[in-house]
């Protein structure tokens, strides 16, 4: 049994074999480029906005309003990084209703990438917010004890967020299998519908605790504001 | 019983026993926090949005320990680094 689209080589350029993992980021790359492209190609004040931009519009507004509950007066960029975090598992979840398609997120190598990217993402947020000595001192923060904790909890994290998003899609995926064959027509339907009901979760659930742990390094705001926009 | 034969079936006992011992955990969590979650949306129902939405988030959060088990018991079935190790050697012996 297949337990990652990596090892799938789907055609090779240059000799270079690019793999399903791979092939499939592309795709759901590409497709939330263009999408977005396309529908913000006419974004001026005098175009009165069209179905598709207030779709876009309701989407970004959600994942601020979402971000806003945890972390309140956050930077923009945070909304930058989480929202393309949720957007690219989402979509890559979601898309596996579509035959044939694999998600990228079904590859330990996908998720450990995004892991890692948090974990970078964790400390550049906390040295703009509170300076380099001031972002080495939270790992002080109860007591000079707690060093080797806060230093060991940070990998724990990024090991826990890569193998819980990796493990909920792959489990997915095996199952649907083993369903196929031992029930086919009815029971995969069953179980690929659980699927998205999962990937979305694990979507949210990757994009908040990435936001969590960011603000959670980032200084906090003077005064909490109550209604940003 | 060869070493091949061992090694599998070592792998095989050792798969069920983490998918069982790694469900009894979260099963009884979830459901502590399914409960508790109803008993506090029958008192406020007002506050049923903000519960349900923090339910679902703690009950994958919950969940996501069953699935590392599970995902240690698909290696030791399907990846195993042992059993490739293992057959290679036997492969390289026998011809």
């Amino acid at each position: 049994m297949n337990l990652s689209p990596d090892q799938t080589i789907m055609f090779e350029v240059w000799g270079l074999p690019i793999n399903a993992t791979i092939f499939y980021t592309w795709i759901v790359m590409a497709l939330l480029t263009i999408v977005s492209m396309l529908i913000t190609r006419n974004l001026r004040p005098d175009v009165p906005p069209n179905r598709w931009r207030t779709t876009l519009e309701v989407i970004v507004q959600g994942i601020q309003s979402q971000i806003n509950e945890v972390a309140r007066g956050s930077s923009r960029y945070l909304l930058y990084y989480a929202g393309t975090l949720f957007l690219f598992v989402a979509m890559s979840n979601l898309l596996l209703v579509i035959p044939g398609f694999e998600p990228p997120t079904s590859s330990l190598s996908t998720t450990t990438g995004l892991a890692i990217s948090v974990l970078i993402a964790v400390p550049l947020f906390g040295i703009t917010s509170r300076g380099i000595g001031g972002y080495l001192k939270t790992y002080l923060q109860p007591s000079f004890i707690m060093l080797p904790f806060n230093i060991i909890s940070e990998f724990s994290r990024g090991i826990s967020l890569a193998i819980r998003l990796y493990g909920n899609i792959m489990s997915g995926a095996v199952i649907a299998a083993i369903l196929l064959s031992v029930a086919p027509f009815f029971f995969p339907v069953v179980m690929d519908v659980l699927g998205l009901l999962t990937g979305m979760i694990q979507a949210y659930i990757f994009a908040i605790l990435a936001t969590v742990y960011i603000s959670s390094a980032t200084a906090p705001s003077p005064q909490p504001q109550k209604d940003t926009p | 019983m060869t070493e091949l034969a061992i090694i599998a079936a070592i792998s095989i006992f050792t798969a069920g026993l983490t998918v069982a011992f790694g469900a009894i955990g979260p099963a009884l969590g979830e459901g502590r926090a399914a409960s508790t979650a109803l008993s506090a949306i029958a008192q406020q129902p007002d506050a049923a949005p903000t519960i349900s939405r923090t339910l679902f988030v703690s009950l994958a959060m919950i969940e996501s320990t069953a699935i590392y088990c599970f995902v240690v018991a698909m290696i030791l079935l399907f990846a195993n680094p042992f059993w490739i190790a293992a057959l290679a050697a036997a492969q390289a012996t026998g011809g």
